[in-house]
């Protein structure tokens, strides 16, 4: 026996202990059952391939919608708060909601997206109208720090972070970090204060949200050309934890790390939220046990409250076109729609189109400007991945600061879990559904992608039971569902040069008779950036109808 | 193959060394506090005893195999016993433990610095002096690396301590009785070795096996008093205690009340809020499944209903059941007028919209973030919304001596969701100065008189209940909302002072 061969067997021996102390039998449980469902990706693929029959039916109307994910929704909303009714909302999945959509069981509901909104900022003012229709804000909308519905401001404990065998309050590392690397942290979010704070000569904020509102300075803008991970560096932040900490938050806003995504879209991260409220502080989050979903169908209950049925689900628009010119002034835009359902397509002539699908789909779609297509083709997307994991209770905890509604991994593959019964007003909450998200942003965009189609479910389950295991002991033999969503092109991705260069000018501007509203427009995925794009496209549209109407955005 | 296996053992003996030395200093860390200190004084003195034990080891001369296997064995039994033993001397005997606890260290340090010397001399008939020191430190560092590591991430929090330091005696066994077998050649009381290793390997086991009621034996002990009703449910663990005609209730190691002086508790609790409400006939009683705050309610006449909810049945179904507890509820569960439900709080508050003449709200103090909703501002809304017209709440508010911004944080937040909130206090010997807080939608007025039974109160006494010396007066505090959780922050720190 030598050296080698000894120590190996140690190895193996204290596996084989490890083992047999976590289980009765030695053996782990069988995988939990569940789902493994994706955005529409048949479909979407047919996009590719062509071949839809010519269109049977046609129809004439005013606006049509395209996409209802939250631009699409946002847009709408504001079309029947203005008392606006005739057009169509089209979406090719199932049910409307994007990125904000929410799954349910007998023991709660839970995202499939999106989970959280920040206290909204002054400038956000369409968010604050929208959250005070839902009766979430109570009292002036336009207050500095209004109101908000306790059942939606997140309770305590809000965050937590796994590291070194113990979780600890907040997710910023704190134990055995050294005072050096501490320095860096309070200079680090000093240079973030300031930046929250800061306005050009025009009066702007140097990071709003929504971003359109933000300060040109051109020497802000040029933050727009390195890496979050570059900046930190070229400004002597050089801490390790500083540096997983900032890192951490771009791939959980962006599904991309800080040395992927631009200075310029890191920094608005800290430094565009300055939203306040009378009875929580600006940390605070507005959740929900569905996640953001109660304000996509939020959004959708008032436009079917204010002008009826507005949505045809599961239809494909394969083709956008406009029409041949009609004595002197353009026609209307032809919209090819497949429906699955009925195996037919039907054309619909609309006057005016508002594109709220994300601009990948641009190209196989528009058969419009060149240049839109060219910059569409600018753009990347992040895959990723959530799991519902449903549990019969709340699984046994390590030591450290007890649960909280997000739960960090220091050094997991995934982003750590939100638990869906945390909003719950209950004193032990029995069985409970946590969210684990995960971006795939250790491979470049196309091999995340690959590994998201050529993956099993119980690939997937083991992945995250296993991660999930090491500070829940227990988890595998609680879990009763495991449910995995797939989501190819989650959200764009801010890397330098697309937020201020100009791809995206393409898609901000006012067109003649197709304008774009989805987050995409703005460069990344946040629910206010996705619903300033469908009200402000909303509002242009009647504008260009001549229907009257108060903005929601000034 | 008897190197190797020699080799073998010093690792194993290692890592077992290296055992004690921590199962001693995590021990005295939990029981005695101040870590630092503890682990310095403990390293200190098995590494001191352990160069004690190498000089030791120039006077074993001869037999040196059959004197390492009797090593081995005493280091497996004193090591391995160490942490039960001790254990079970801070539960009865406080006093000589520091004293029991260096005196195990440093046997058991002394034991083991004979091990390695020995092994050594063994060894030294085969190797030279190059390839023993560096095999044999080799090994030796090896171990304490592998134990260092399981030790606080598999061993303690799969085995606990008092296993852990079994498991490591029966390893100090094995290495005897292999040793033993390999060397039966040239061993001459091959079979007696034999049989004290079995005896030692035996006592081991058997400690292994009932360490779980070694260690409910020793915590039988913690509590000065006869145990005499003890469950694990899943919602906390339940101890009744004896002590002559003093019965006591503990959840989760919390004395909820001593039968001596719960009286003043229950009556200061009840009788100055529903004294004042003549026409109370429906009460709801949120936590207090001991039935003792029902016994004072259903002494008011015109009371015609008591809804008890109290999450956990095993405690409702121990005060209807244990004959003790029923004298001292007067049997109140049982009582016709009173309907117990198993329900949590929050969720029964939720789901029902009854309407209450008076609501008592008993839970234990906010000690964590679960309990701490049952006193945020969302749970007072709900409270609100049970209250009839005319109602009054009443809440146990911890204490506003030991627990001061604690208690008017209660205050504050009662009265942030429109509540009228009127302080009070009363003197219960075994907790301390305990304080309460009525709440309803109008200002409240002391009663005039009591037409009921009291052991404590008495009307003239009654106003100075509400006065609050400089010592407990108010503070600012929060509000404590589901999104900020300030009481349990401030609970934690205020008796975490009084602790100390």
């Amino acid at each position: 026996m030598d050296r080698r061969d000894f120590l190996a067997s140690v190895a193996a021996a204290g596996l084989a202990s490890a083992a047999s102390l976590g289980g009765c039998d030695g053996r782990p449980p069988p995988l939990p059952p569940g789902g493994l469902s994706g955005t529409a990706l048949d479909l979407g693929h047919r996009l590719r391939d062509g071949g839809f029959p010519p269109p049977g039916e046609r129809r004439r109307l005013p606006v049509l919608i395209i996409g209802a994910g939250v631009g699409g929704l946002s847009a709408g909303w504001k079309l029947a708060r203005s008392g606006f009714a005739d057009f169509l909302l089209v979406e090719l999945e199932a049910e409307a909601g994007g990125n904000s959509r929410a799954g349910r069981n007998a023991v709660s509901a839970y995202p499939w997206g999106a989970h959280y909104l920040p206290l909204p900022t002054r400038e956000a003012s369409a968010v604050r109208e929208l959250l005070a229709e839902l009766g979430v804000l109570q009292g002036d909308p336009r207050a500095p720090q209004p109101i908000y519905d306790e059942r939606y401001l997140c309770a305590s404990p809000q965050e937590r972070l796994y590291r070194d065998g113990l979780w600890q309050e907040g997710i910023l590392p704190q134990s055995g970090v050294a005072a050096t690397e501490r320095a860096q942290y309070q200079r680090f979010f000093e240079r973030m204060a300031i930046f929250r704070g800061q306005r050009d000569g025009a009066g702007r904020r140097a990071f709003a949200l929504p971003m359109a509102l933000s300060s040109r300075d051109p020497r802000l803008l040029a933050l727009d050309t390195i890496s979050m991970r570059d900046w930190l560096l070229a400004q002597g932040l050089d801490s390790p934890q500083l540096h997983w900490y900032v890192n951490y938050a771009c791939r959980d806003d962006y599904g991309a790390g800080s040395g992927t995504v631009s200075a310029w879209a890191g920094i608005h991260y800290f430094a565009c939220r300055d939203g306040a409220a009378q009875n929580a502080s600006s940390e605070t989050v507005l959740t929900a046990p569905e996640g953001n979903a109660w304000l996509a169908e939020g959004m959708l209950r008032s436009i079917q409250d204010r002008v009826g049925e507005r949505l045809l689900s599961g239809a494909l628009a394969f083709r956008v076109a406009a029409a041949e010119p009609q004595g002197g002034h353009s026609g209307p835009v032809e919209v090819d729609l497949w429906l699955p359902g009925e195996r037919r397509t039907l054309r619909i002539l609309a006057e005016q189109v508002i594109w709220a699908a994300p601009l990948f789909l641009v190209p196989h779609v528009i058969a419009g400007p060149k240049a839109i297509r060219i910059a569409a083709g600018n753009y990347s997307y992040s895959p990723w991945l959530v799991a519902n994991l449903t549990l019969s209770r709340f699984p046994d905890d390590r030591h450290g600061a007890p649960p909280a509604w997000d739960n960090v991994l220091y050094d997991g593959a995934g982003l750590g879990y939100v638990v869906a019964t945390h909003q719950k007003m209950r004193v032990r909450p029995g069985a409970t559904v946590l969210t684990y998200y995960r971006s795939l942003d250790a491979l470049s965009p196309q091999r995340g992608r690959e590994a998201l189609r050529d993956t099993s479910h119980a690939g997937w389950a083991e992945q995250i039971l296993a991660e999930l295991e090491r500070p829940h002991a227990n988890i595998r033999q609680l879990t009763t569902r495991l449910d995995v969503f797939r989501n190819a092109h989650a959200m764009a991705r801010p890397v330098p040069g697309l937020i201020w260069g100009a791809a995206r000018q393409q898609f901000a501007g006012d067109g003649g008779q197709l304008r774009f509203a989805h987050a995409d427009v703005s460069g990344f995925s946040l629910f206010e950036e996705a619903q300033y794009r469908g009200v402000l496209a909303a509002e242009r549209t009647l504008g260009r109808l001549g229907v009257p109407f108060t903005s929601s955005l000034t | 193959m008897l190197n190797h296996a020699l080799l073998f053992s010093v690792f194993v003996v290692a890592s077992c060394g290296l055992a004690y030395e921590l199962i001693a200093g995590a021990l005295a860390s939990y029981l005695l506090g101040d870590s630092v200190t503890q682990f310095s004084t403990v390293i200190g003195t098995y590494l001191f005893a352990m160069g004690i034990g190498s000089w030791l080891s120039r006077y074993v001369e001869q037999h040196l195999i059959a004197r390492f296997i009797q090593v081995e064995l005493m280091v497996g039994v004193l090591g391995g016993f160490s942490a039960a033993a001790l254990f079970f001397i801070f539960a009865w005997a406080p006093a000589p433990f520091k004293l029991a606890l260096y005196l195990s260290v440093f046997a058991v340090g002394v034991m083991v610095g004979l091990e390695i010397p020995l092994i050594m001399r063994i060894l030294k008939r085969d190797l030279s002096l190059k390839d023993l020191i560096s095999q044999v430190l080799t090994f030796d560092y090896l171990g304490a690396l592998a134990v260092s590591i399981l030790f606080p991430l598999l061993l303690v929090p799969h085995l606990g301590l008092m296993r852990s330091g079994l498991l490591f005696g029966l390893l100090n066994v094995a290495v005897a009785m292999w040793a033993s077998w390999l060397f039966r050649g040239q061993l001459r009381n091959f079979r007696w070795l034999r049989v004290q290793g079995g005896a030692a390997a035996l006592a081991l086991l058997a400690a292994f096996v009932a360490a779980g009621e070694l260690t409910s034996l020793a915590e039988a002990r913690l509590y000065a008093d006869e145990i005499v009703h003890a469950e694990s449910t899943p919602y906390q663990r339940i101890v009744i205690t004896r002590w002559k005609d003093d019965l006591r209730l503990h959840l989760n190691n919390n004395l909820q009340f001593s039968s001596r002086d719960e009286y003043r508790y229950h009556e200061a609790l009840i009788h100055p809020g529903l004294s004042t409400l003549p026409a109370a006939r429906r009460v709801l009683v949120l936590g207090g499944g001991d039935g003792l705050a029902v016994r004072e309610i259903l002494k008011y006449p015109q009371v015609e209903s008591v809804t008890l909810v109290d999450l956990d049945p095993a405690m409702t179904r121990l005060f209807a059941s244990a004959q003790p507890l029923r004298e001292l509820n007067d049997d109140a569960l049982h009582s016709a007028k009173v309907t117990v439900v198993n329900a949590d709080a929050l969720q029964w508050l939720e789901e029902n919209d009854e309407l209450f003449d008076f609501v008592v709200v008993d839970f234990p103090d906010p000690s964590n973030f679960a309990i701490g909703k049952l006193y945020s501002s969302a749970f007072y809304r709900l409270l609100d919304k049970h209250l009839a017209g005319g109602a009054l709440a009443v809440i146990q508010s911890t204490s506003p001596l030991y627990a001061r911004q604690s208690f008017w944080c209660i205050v504050s937040t009662l009265e942030s969701v429109g509540l009228v909130a009127t302080p009070y206090h009363a003197l219960v010997p075994s907790f301390g100065e305990w304080g309460f807080v009525l709440a309803g939608r109008r200002s409240y007025q002391p009663p005039q008189s009591y037409a009921i039974a009291t052991r404590f109160l008495t009307a003239a006494a009654t106003p100075a209940l509400f006065q609050f010396p400089k010592d407990m007066a108010r503070v600012e505090a929060e509000i404590n909302r589901l999104n900020s959780q300030v009481l349990v922050r401030y609970f934690e720190q205020e008796w975490r002072q009084v602790i100390r």
